[in-house]
């Protein structure tokens, strides 16, 4: 069923869920959510599971009309959202009807928002997944970025019962100077006083920050000596930081699937949301962490994150939708 | 014990979900083939908690869920594995050949790699489709395998200045590798020529043709046999 027309959409508005698994070693990057916490997040307060596919909006959003009666919510980056010229509410359920506009700004803080709508946005599933992977052509709305006179389906879905918000205490905020926790290597052996400068200095994010890896500047990080200024090229996780011969660090993301420079530590899974959200000009500190400590806030976001869909199941009780904060007209 | 390998894997971490295991330190069959079996009798042995198994030139990135296992039990089950290794039987590599139109239209740098060895174009023809080339990686851009074992009289630098698009199909060489661009992609390879075979189908059940281990062989064509496969692949 039809859920929008893309009046305007934005400089780089894709579709992703979770990802695409099981490629990497064809040279088919994992793409899906950058910042997955929040599209799991507004996927839940539309009633989805939570890896259903949402719209990834980059910087600035876009322009919907909407072609049904359905309800969305809009996560991650705070951004100017409104329906039809009234603000609307983030983190938390918005219905929308049939010749609504539905527009997501220029974000305020933070870097990407995630539109979910209920049922999940439907296109093609392509090797596994909905993520768009643009470098490829492949998967999304025809493999590519929104553009103007789309028509976005998504899969039927009734209606939340209950208009759901989630809680503060679980909203992540977007500070410009923001600090990631990292691992140590793969190849930390490959350097020694560049490990005491990385995590004693701080590192400009670039313009050169995309799907594929956020490009830093700060303190040269430089390879010991005796050690080869490049590796035999090895599969990438998302988070390791690479360090090409110009020696400034490029922390690699969900587009990357083969490297062939050293990585002096990566970034923890639960920091890489960070990540997505730090737009050029932001600052990044790194502070050294031990494997068992980073698996301990693994447990804990995964805790969290179940905790999170209890609460919001536990308030979809029987009972009619509440007013929206958005007025009608 | 084969060039290169290493007595027994070492280990690396690769941040809170990543265990790299390495094989060996050079670009080798011996270390490849060894990589190739651990990656089989992991696939076998599909042990709980790991969501990837990644394969390269000398080592497996294994991808795990830290709720379900850590790198300690990973490291310990596949030091067991590598000691019984003799007992896994790999099957042949597939050999997959692809037909290749070499020259001026296609391949805009033959003339170059020929004229830089001193060789005739026909030569360089002959002497590039003659191996069997080993798939040590794919990578880069979706199917892009990196073959190993170009004859030394063909290792050709790099384009200075990459190209910005390389049409879909292009082989081309990079110092010791050859390659092919499965989907059009900016590139810095000296191109030689191009197949007209579809070598992504990402719709297929099968979207690849081959994978790492694999050998590959190019079959010299000409351009009107180029244009029929062209059309036959693509439609």
């Amino acid at each position: 069923m039809e859920a929008f027309l893309v009046v305007t959409p934005g400089p780089y508005t894709t579709v992703q869920d979770e990802g695409r698994f099981g490629f990497q070693d064809m040279g088919v990057p994992i793409s899906g959510a950058l910042d997955a916490f929040s599209l799991k997040a507004a996927n839940l307060l539309v009633g989805n599971a939570p890896g259903a596919a949402g719209l990834e909006c980059t910087i600035l959003g876009p322009r919907l009309r909407v072609l049904g009666v359905f309800d969305i919510a809009l996560c991650g980056a705070e951004m100017d959202f409104s329906v039809n010229g009234k603000p609307a509410p983030q983190w938390e359920t918005v219905r929308v009807r049939e010749g609504d506009t539905v527009n997501i700004g220029q974000a305020k803080s933070g870097c990407r928002g995630y539109l979910a709508v209920s049922g999940g946005i439907h296109v093609p599933v392509v090797m596994g997944s909905r993520s768009t992977y643009v470098g490829g052509a492949l998967g999304g709305y025809r493999g590519r970025i929104l553009k103007e006179g789309d028509i976005l389906k998504r899969d039927p879905q009734p209606p939340v019962k209950r208009r759901l918000t989630l809680p503060g205490r679980w909203i992540p905020r977007h500070p410009c100077e923001i600090v990631l926790s990292v691992i140590p290597g793969p190849q930390d052996d490959f350097f020694d006083e560049a490990l005491t400068v990385l995590f004693e200095s701080s590192y400009m994010v670039t313009p050169k920050a995309d799907r594929m890896g956020y490009r830093l500047q700060g303190p040269p990080l430089l390879i010991k000596e005796g050690m080869p200024p490049s590796i035999i090229s090895e599969p990438t996780m998302p988070g390791g930081i690479q360090i090409p011969a110009d020696r400034q660090p490029i922390i690699l993301l969900v587009e990357q699937t083969v490297g062939g420079y050293a990585k002096i530590g990566t970034v923890i899974t639960t920091d890489l949301g960070k990540v997505a959200q730090a737009t050029p000009g932001d600052t990044f500190r790194f502070k050294r962490i031990g494997l068992e400590e980073a698996h301990g806030r693994y447990k804990d976001h995964v805790a969290r994150m179940r905790d999170i869909a209890a609460h919001l199941a536990a308030r979809q009780g029987p009972g009619a939708f509440g007013r929206t904060s958005v007025e009608r007209r | 014990m084969g060039k290169g390998l290493f007595p027994r894997a070492r280990f690396r971490i690769a941040g809170d979900r990543g265990l790299l295991a390495e094989y060996g330190d050079a670009i080798h069959p011996d270390v490849h083939h060894k990589v190739r079996a651990m990656a089989m009798r992991l696939q076998e042995e599909s042990l709980p908690g790991i969501c990837e198994i990644l394969p390269t030139y000398r080592s497996i990135l294994i991808v795990y869920d830290p709720m379900v296992t850590g790198p300690g039990d990973l490291q310990q089950r596949l030091n067991e594995m590598e000691e019984r290794l003799s007992e896994v039987s790999i099957p042949e590599p597939r050999l997959v050949e692809i037909p290749v139109c070499y020259g001026e239209a296609f391949g805009p740098d033959l003339a170059f790699v020929a004229k830089v060895h001193g060789l005739s174009i026909e030569a360089v023809i002959r002497i590039h489709s003659a191996p069997e080339y080993l798939i040590y990686m794919v990578g880069f851009t979706p199917g892009f395998p990196f073959l190993g074992g170009l004859p030394e009289v063909l290792h050709t630098p790099r384009l200075e200045t990459p190209r910005t698009r390389v049409p879909e199909g292009s082989v081309g060489i990079a110092n010791a590798q050859t390659g092919i661009y499965p989907v059009a992609s900016p590139g810095g390879w000296r191109l030689i020529g191009r197949t007209p075979l579809r070598l992504f189908r990402p719709q297929a059940s099968r979207p690849f043709l081959y994978q790492a281990g694999d050998r590959i062989r190019f079959i010299p064509i000409s351009e009107k046999t180029y244009h029929r496969i062209r059309q036959e692949a693509w439609g």
